[in-house]
C-alpha cells in the first residue's frame, strides 16, 4: 500500500513537473528562439550521428553564453533522438512543432523525405544541409525546404568532373559506386546513370544492404572482379571504416576511392588508420580548430562543461560539419529578424531568413569563420545553389586538403533538378509552389 | 527468357572455373564468416537448450563485452589482465541474468521469457551507452596481439589473400566452437544440461541444479559475445552497429535447430559460404545486396524438407 502511495506520487508528480516543463516553452516563446534538433547519439549511426550533434549544438550554445542569443533573443535549442529512423525523426517532429520550432534539421534522407510534405502545412522550414530531396534545391516547387550548400546531384557531378580532370578523362573508364541501400544512398543514382551516358562512362552499381554494413566481404570481392577505375561512396554509420577496411584488404588503390562528404569523418577513417592513406572525400567546409567562432566554443562551452564532447575531438570533420550547420541556422535567423524586423521569429520568418541567406566573406570574417566555408547565397529559385566544394585526403592520421574549390557540373544538373521537382510535384494539385522573379 | 537461364544457370559456374582463384576467395570468406556465424549461433542454442528462449540480448551482449574491452583498455589496463576481467564482467552479468531477470521468471511461459531478454537487450543498450557513449571504437588490435598483416598465395592461376586477422578470427571460432561443444556434449554438466532442456522439473527432481546450469550457460554465451565482439570489431570498428551481425545467427538457428551444438556449427557454415558465393555470383543478376536475404531463403528452403532445423530434435506430440 505504502509502495502504491509512492508510485502514484512518483507519477503525479513526473505529469505535473513534464506539465510545467511543457509548459514553459509556449510562454516564454515571445522572448526565445526554439530549435528543435534531430540527431542520433546512439545506434548503428551514432559513429557519424554523434560528433555532428556535438558540433550543432555548440555553436548554438555559445551564441547563447558568448552573445546572450541571436539579435538579444537567446536560442532554446532541445536535441530528440532518431536513431537515423524515419519513424522516430517523425515522432521528434511532430512532439516538438508545437513548441514553436523555427527549422528542422532533419540529418537523414529518410526523415527529410517524411518531413517535406509537412513544412507546408506546418508553416516551419527544413534545412537539409547538403542532403535530402536533390529536388529540394528548386525553390519555386519546394518553398519551405532547402538543402545548400549543394545537393547530392551537384556532389555527385563534383566528384565526376574531379575524375574527369584526372588521369586522362572519364571517358571509356568503369566507375564503381558502392552506397547504403537506403533513401540517401540511391538519391545521387538517376543522376550518376545519366551523366554516365553523357559523358560516356560505365557504372557498377554496388549497393550495402544495412545489414550487411560491417560485413561487406563480398561486396569488395565483386569490386576486385570488376576492376573499377574508380570507386565513389556514398556511406554512412558503420559502413564508412567497413568499406575502408574492405578496399584496403583487397588492395583498391585508395587515393582511386572517394566518398561523400558524409563518408570523410575522422571517425571513418580511424580504424583503418593507415590503411586508408590515400582515400579521398568531398568536403565544403575546413577542419580543425585555426578558427575564432571554434576557439569561442571552446572557451565558452567545453571549458564550462557544457558540451558532451571530448576536447580532443573538437575540430574533427563531423563536429565542423554540425558547426557549418549551426552557422547557416544563425545566419539565416539573423537575416530573417533584419528583413522582417521580428526578433523571437517563427518558421514563417525563418523561411525568410532562409531564402535570403547570405554568408559572404566578410560575413564569414565578421563571425570568426574567415575560409572555413566557401561564400554561400541561396535565392528564391534556388535552395541549394551548386556551391563550391573541395576534396580531402586521409593521411593515416588526418584529412588534408590537396584540390582547389571547384565548382559542380551546374549546367548538366540544374536542368535535371527542374525536371525532378516538376515530376514531384505533378500529382499534387494543392501543393504550395511560389513565384520567384 | 534464354538470357535468363544462361545467366543463373551457366554463367555463374562459367565465372567458377574461368576464375578459380576468386572462388577460392569467395569461400575462404564464407568460411571465416560462417566459423563467426557458427560462434554466434552457439551462444543462442547454449540458452535456448538450457531455459528454452530465444537470447534476444545476444547481439548486445557482443557490442557489451567489445566496449567492455576497448573501454578498460583505453584506461591502461593491460590487454591480458583487460580480457580477464571482461570475463569476469561477462560472468557478473550472467549472475544478474540468472538472478534478477530468469529467476523470478520460472514455469513462466517461453514467451515471457523472450519478452525479458528483449528488456534485457534494451537496458543493455542504455547502459552500454551511458557507460561507453554511443561513438565507435577502435578494437586495439595489436595490445591484444592480433595479427594484421596478410599472406599473398599465387594459385590457379590468379592471387589468393588471406588476412591473418582473418586467421586469428577462424581459429578463435572454431577452438571455441569445439571447446564449448565437447564441454556441454561429454562433461557432467553438459548432461546436466541436456537433462534441463528435455525437462526442466525433471531435471529438479533427480538433483540438478537449474539456477547453476542457466548461470553457466549465460556465462559460457556471454563468453561466444565476447570473442565474437573481439573479433568482428577488429574486422571493422566496436560500434552498436555490431549486435546487427549478431543476428545474421538467426537464419542459422532456423537452419541447423534451435537446440543442436553441431546444427549450430555445420548451419553457420552453410549460411557463411552460401551468402557469399550466393552475392557474389548471383548477386549482380537481381542488383545486389542479396546477402541480406539470402541466408534466410536458405534456411527457409532446409526447412521445407526439415522444420525441425538439419539436427533439430523431431518434435512428436500425442493428439
Amino acid at each position: 500500500m505504502r509502495f502504491k502511495k509512492m508510485a502514484l506520487g512518483i507519477a503525479a508528480a513526473a505529469m505535473l513537473g513534464g506539465g510545467l516543463l511543457s509548459g514553459a516553452t509556449p510562454s516564454n516563446a515571445e522572448d526565445q528562439i526554439y530549435i528543435p534538433l534531430l540527431t542520433y547519439r546512439t545506434g548503428p549511426f551514432a559513429g557519424s550521428g554523434t560528433p555532428i550533434a556535438n558540433g550543432l549544438h555548440d555553436y548554438l550554445t555559445m551564441l547563447n553564453e558568448r552573445d546572450g542569443g541571436i539579435g538579444g533573443v537567446k536560442l532554446a535549442i532541445e536535441e530528440c533522438e532518431t536513431g537515423y529512423n524515419a519513424q522516430k525523426g517523425v515522432e521528434c517532429y511532430e512532439g516538438t512543432k508545437g513548441k514553436g520550432a523555427v527549422v528542422y534539421n532533419p540529418y537523414s534522407t529518410g526523415i527529410t523525405l517524411q518531413l517535406i510534405p509537412k513544412a507546408p502545412v506546418d508553416k516551419i522550414p527544413i534545412l537539409s544541409m547538403g542532403y535530402g530531396l536533390s529536388a529540394t534545391a528548386v525553390g519555386s516547387k519546394f518553398p519551405w525546404t532547402f538543402n545548400a550548400p549543394a545537393t547530392y546531384w551537384s556532389q555527385m557531378s563534383a566528384i565526376i568532373k574531379y575524375i574527369d580532370s584526372q588521369d586522362g578523362g572519364i571517358k571509356g573508364k568503369k566507375i564503381g559506386f558502392i552506397y547504403l541501400d537506403v533513401g540517401y544512398g540511391r538519391e545521387p543514382i538517376p543522376l550518376l546513370e545519366e551523366l554516365s551516358k553523357e559523358m560516356g562512362f560505365e557504372v557498377l552499381l554496388v549497393p550495402v544492404g544495412g545489414k550487411e554494413m560491417q560485413n561487406q566481404s563480398s561486396h569488395w570481392l565483386q569490386v576486385r572482379k570488376e576492376k573499377p577505375d574508380y570507386m565513389i561512396m556514398w556511406g554512412w554509420g558503420a559502413m564508412n571504416p567497413t568499406a575502408v577496411k574492405e578496399a584496403a584488404k583487397i588492395r583498391y588503390p585508395m587515393d582511386k576511392f572517394i566518398g561523400v562528404w558524409w563518408s570523410g569523418g575522422n571517425v571513418d577513417l580511424r580504424p583503418a588508420g593507415e590503411d586508408g592513406k590515400g582515400y579521398k572525400s568531398t568536403n565544403f567546409h575546413s577542419t580543425g580548430t585555426n578558427y575564432g567562432a571554434i576557439q569561442d566554443i571552446i572557451k565558452h562551452v567545453v571549458d564550462k562543461g557544457l558540451s558532451q564532447v571530448d576536447k580532443a575531438s573538437v575540430g574533427d570533420n563531423y563536429y565542423n560539419r554540425g558547426v557549418m550547420n549551426a552557422v547557416l541556422i544563425a545566419e539565416a535567423i539573423r537575416t530573417a529578424q533584419e528583413k522582417t524586423g521580428v526578433k523571437a521569429i517563427t518558421g514563417v520568418e525563418m523561411r525568410v531568413g532562409l531564402e535570403n541567406l547570405n554568408l559572404t566573406s566578410e560575413r564569414l570574417a565578421e563571425i570568426g569563420l574567415e575560409g572555413f566555408t566557401n561564400p554561400i547565397k541561396v535565392t528564391c529559385d534556388d535552395h541549394a545553389g551548386a556551391h563550391p566544394i573541395y576534396i580531402q585526403q586521409w593521411d593515416g592520421k588526418g584529412w588534408n586538403k590537396v584540390s582547389d574549390w571547384f565548382t559542380p557540373m551546374t549546367e548538366r544538373v540544374r536542368p535535371k533538378l527542374v525536371a525532378a521537382a516538376e515530376e514531384w510535384v505533378k500529382d499534387k494539385p494543392d501543393w504550395e509552389t511560389q513565384t520567384c522573379e | 527468357m534464354g538470357g535468363l537461364l544462361y545467366n543463373v544457370f551457366i554463367d555463374p559456374f562459367m565465372q567458377m572455373g574461368s576464375a578459380p582463384d576468386l572462388l577460392l576467395q569467395v569461400l575462404w570468406e564464407g568460411f571465416v564468416s560462417g566459423t563467426l556465424y557458427a560462434l554466434i549461433a552457439l551462444g543462442f542454442v547454449l540458452i535456448f537448450k538450457a531455459s528454452g528462449v530465444f537470447n534476444f540480448a545476444q547481439g548486445i551482449m557482443v557490442v557489451f563485452g567489445a566496449l567492455s574491452l576497448v573501454g578498460l583498455i583505453a584506461l591502461g589496463v593491460p590487454a591480458i589482465l583487460a580480457i580477464v576481467m571482461c570475463i569476469g564482467i561477462m560472468a557478473a552479468l550472467a549472475y544478474s541474468v540468472e538472478k534478477l531477470v530468469l529467476r523470478p521468471l520460472v514455469n513462466q511461459e517461453p514467451i515471457i521469457l523472450f519478452m525479458a531478454t528483449i528488456g534485457l537487450n534494451f537496458f543493455l543498450i542504455g547502459l552500454g551507452e551511458l557507460v561507453f557513449g554511443g561513438e565507435p571504437k577502435v578494437m586495439p588490435t595489436e595490445q591484444l596481439g592480433l595479427p594484421t598483416g596478410s599472406w599473398d598465395f599465387d594459385v590457379l592461376g590468379g592471387l589468393v589473400i588471406i588476412q591473418q586477422l582473418d586467421v586469428a578470427a577462424a581459429a578463435v571460432a572454431c577452438t571455441l566452437v569445439a571447446g564449448l561443444a565437447i564441454f556441454f556434449n561429454k562433461t557432467r554438466i553438459g548432461r546436466a544440461l541436456r537433462a534441463v532442456a528435455d525437462d526442466h522439473q525433471a531435471a529438479l527432481s533427480v538433483g540438478i541444479s537449474l539456477n547453476q546450469i542457466w548461470r553457466i550457460v549465460w556465462f559460457s554465451a556471454g563468453i561466444v559475445a565476447l570473442a565474437t565482439g573481439i573479433m568482428w570489431g577488429a574486422r571493422s570498428d566496436v560500434s552498436f552497429a555490431l549486435s546487427i551481425v549478431a543476428l545474421k545467427a538467426l537464419p542459422v538457428l532456423i537452419l541447423g535447430g534451435f537446440t543442436s551444438i553441431p546444427g549450430a556449427i555445420v548451419g553457420g557454415l552453410i549460411i557463411g559460404f552460401g551468402e557469399k558465393i550466393a552475392e557474389f555470383y548471383w548477386g549482380p543478376l537481381v542488383g545486389g545486396s542479396i546477402e541480406s536475404w539470402f541466408p534466410y531463403f536458405l534456411a527457409l528452403i532446409f526447412l521445407l524438407f526439415r522444420p525441425q532445423g538439419l539436427f533439430g530434435e523431431k518434435i512428436i506430440d500425442r493428439v
